[in-house]
């Protein structure tokens, strides 16, 4: 029955659009790891106080080997500079990256959706309004951490329930859910900013919204690693059934999926993640939309690719905008400022690319 | 045994009630088709036999056993949806598509395997789109998607396959590939539960024609016997003849367009006073069962 089919099957198919042509697999994951690296090592190197190659292989040696090495500078400052300053500040840099570029892609799946992230969704300013309260009544590292998760929850649940309260375009629906969560916690944090002690809190508050880097230490650090190493394995194992769930869920359940119950497991991965990044770097936007986006240019959609490639993309990325944010000015401008400031005008072309999936 | 089947099961949305007291067996091999007017509940019923959702009383059985029992995984097994010709928000490959048909042999921390990944190459062999295999779902014909889909209810291994009009949005080329592709499959075994809207469909493909109207079945039987002129009149409150050429082969032909031109016998004429009788009556009836329900 396919003549005709195939033989226009055979003429496009030599001339498929470029962008969905996904490269080898392995070769992406491991150019992109070797990048990772990279930027890893040049991070380490520069700063205020600039180090060389060699002091920092050396230096590394002696620390993980125990190796006899001779380093031109003094051991003690480079403990204190590449062990308490800077590698923190790239650990936590690529957490917050792989974090959010994890979440939105999951999110942009299991809602069918490829406009949302957990910015538009409303996660990142309710888990910065429960943060911001937790820090106002709280010194407790678990109860900011708690709160943040519980509030970015909420905000899904609210986005999720505006939604499905009316009928139409799902798609645009639960982006103007997302914008009615997203206001609904920003006015809720205007509140506590209002209640907030104008010399000590509110500055903390307001400058640790505008998403940076600055504070993060070892301590953070050892707080937030199991969840977001777990949170990422997780979603990455179940990342397989995101292309079923991006089916809708009748053609899910069909094929046998649990559909419920993934989707709430996913969905509170996805959450826990995003707060997690409002707790180390605050509200840093647009990474989680338009990392999936770079990276289904990359290597196609497919999830069970898509969400690791997402993964080492975000991670990367956010290291460099870090190293421009600490770097490019004399004084440091907030990352969250930058990143917004690169994601708007990707997002308004994704839009463009976007309406295939509109109807 | 039947294969399938329903037993005077109802099934209302919140205050409206869409099947009343239906009742029907499919057996193995069979390719049976519902006709009805829009919203009179082929949905619905489609629905209940995918186990997608559960009836409000009744039963519904598949190899004797109750539907609500049987894991949904061992159920994804048995019975697949064919979905309609839909645009996929993402552009996964056709081969990505099909794959996904492999869930329910899969654990729930699972990975493909060579042997999933062979299985779905069959499948597109078998229905001529191997060629497509890496291709952007999104990018092919209305006519491929739909085999496609039909690829993949076939690696989910299961011998019985849902289709909620299958031919919409197809060309009419593509109608009767689809239509062909059911026979050839139905030939091996598998067993089709179809909706459409088009009589015709189910004159030339299907053994079967199951007529619902307001979510009761008026009609269900060999469709020789029961797609004519009167049932669909009262389907549809459409006149059309019935027209039978070389013997066996029938097809529809609005009275409307060729009014006594075609040979053969007339288009079913409704007596008048007696078309809005029975309406009434079942209205009062299943507003009665409703109460009954709540």
């Amino acid at each position: 029955m396919q003549e005709s089919e195939a033989m226009g099957g055979n003429v496009v198919g030599k001339r498929v659009k470029k962008d969905f042509v996904p490269m080898k697999t392995g070769l992406v994951i491991s150019s992109l790891a070797a990048s990772l690296l990279l930027a890893v090592l040049v991070s380490l190197m520069f700063g205020k106080y600039p180090i060389g190659v060699g002091d920092i292989c050396s230096f590394f040696l002696w620390k993980i080997f125990n190796a006899r090495v001779s380093l031109s500078v003094d051991r003690e400052v480079l403990e204190n500079i590449l062990l308490n300053i800077r590698l923190p500040r790239i650990v936590a840099a690529m957490f917050v990256g792989a974090s959010l570029s994890i979440s939105g892609a999951s999110f942009q799946a299991m809602f069918i959706n490829p406009l949302v992230s957990p910015g538009i969704l409303g996660v990142l300013a309710g888990a910065s309004f429960g943060a911001a309260l937790a820090m106002v009544f709280s010194k407790s590292w678990i109860v900011v951490q708690s709160s943040c998760f519980i509030f970015g929850f909420i905000a899904v649940m609210i986005s999720m329930g505006v939604a499905r309260l009316y009928k139409g375009n799902t798609v645009l629906l639960l982006i103007l859910g997302g914008v009615i969560s997203g206001a609904l916690f920003t006015s809720l944090l205007s509140i506590v900013k209002y209640l907030a002690d104008p010399y000590n809190q509110l500055p903390a508050i307001v400058y640790w919204l505008m998403g940076g880097l600055t504070l993060v230490d070892l301590g953070t650090l050892k707080n937030t690693a199991i969840p977001v190493i777990a949170g990422i394995a997780l979603i990455v194992s179940l990342s397989g059934y995101l292309n079923v769930l991006s089916m809708g869920d009748e053609e899910a359940r069909t094929m046998g999926v649990p559909v419920e119950r993934i989707r709430f497991i996913l969905i509170v991965m996805a959450t826990m993640l995003s707060a997690i990044t409002v707790v180390l770097a605050g509200m840093v936007g647009w990474v989680g939309l338009i990392i999936p986006h770079m990276a289904r240019m990359i290597v196609g959609p497919d999830n069970r690719v898509l969400i690791p490639v997402s993964a080492l993309t975000g991670a990367l990325y956010l290291i460099l905008v870090d190293d421009v944010s600490r770097l490019a000015f004399t004084t440091e401008i907030p990352l969250g400022i930058i990143t917004s400031l690169i994601g708007i005008p990707f997002f308004a072309a994704v839009l463009k690319r976007a309406n295939r999936g509109w109807s | 045994m039947p294969l399938i089947e329903t037993r005077d099961v109802n099934f209302a949305y919140t205050d409206k009630m869409v099947l009343n007291n239906i009742s029907v067996s499919i057996h193995e091999g069979e390719i049976v088709t519902l006709l009805g007017p829009n919203g009179s509940g082929k949905s619905t019923l489609l629905k209940l036999f995918m186990g997608l959702i559960r009836p409000h009383s009744g039963i519904v059985r598949l190899n004797g056993r109750d539907i609500a029992v049987i894991p949904q995984k061992e159920l994804a097994r048995q019975i697949a949806y064919v979905p309609q010709v839909h645009k996929s928000a993402f552009p996964y490959t056709v081969l990505d598509i099909i794959l996904m048909g492999r869930m329910p042999h899969k654990t729930f921390f699972f990975r493909y395997s060579r042997e999933d990944i062979r299985i779905a190459r069959s499948a597109m062999e078998k229905l001529s789109i191997a060629h497509l295999s890496g291709r952007p779902y999104t990018e092919i014909s209305g006519g491929e998607r739909q085999l496609t889909l039909i690829a993949r209810a076939l690696v989910q291994g299961s011998s019985i396959f849902v289709m909620d009009e299958p031919a919409s949005g197809l060309d009419y080329g593509n109608q009767l590939r689809l239509l062909e592709q059911i026979t050839i499959l139905s030939k091996e075994g598998y067993t089709f539960i179809k909706s459409t809207h088009s009589p015709e469909h189910a004159l030339w493909i299907a053994d079967r024609a199951v007529m619902i109207r307001g979510g009761e079945i008026i009609a269900d039987g060999h469709c020789g016997n029961v797609v004519n002129s009167e049932m669909l009149f009262r389907l549809y409150n459409t006149k059309v003849n019935i027209v039978k050429l070389n013997g066996s082969l029938r097809v529809c032909i609005p009275d409307a367009f060729h009014p006594g031109l075609v040979p053969g016998p007339a288009a079913y004429d409704p007596p008048d006073t007696n078309a809005e009788g029975p309406t009434g009556a079942l209205t009062a009836k299943r507003e009665e069962k409703l109460r009954v329900m709540r």
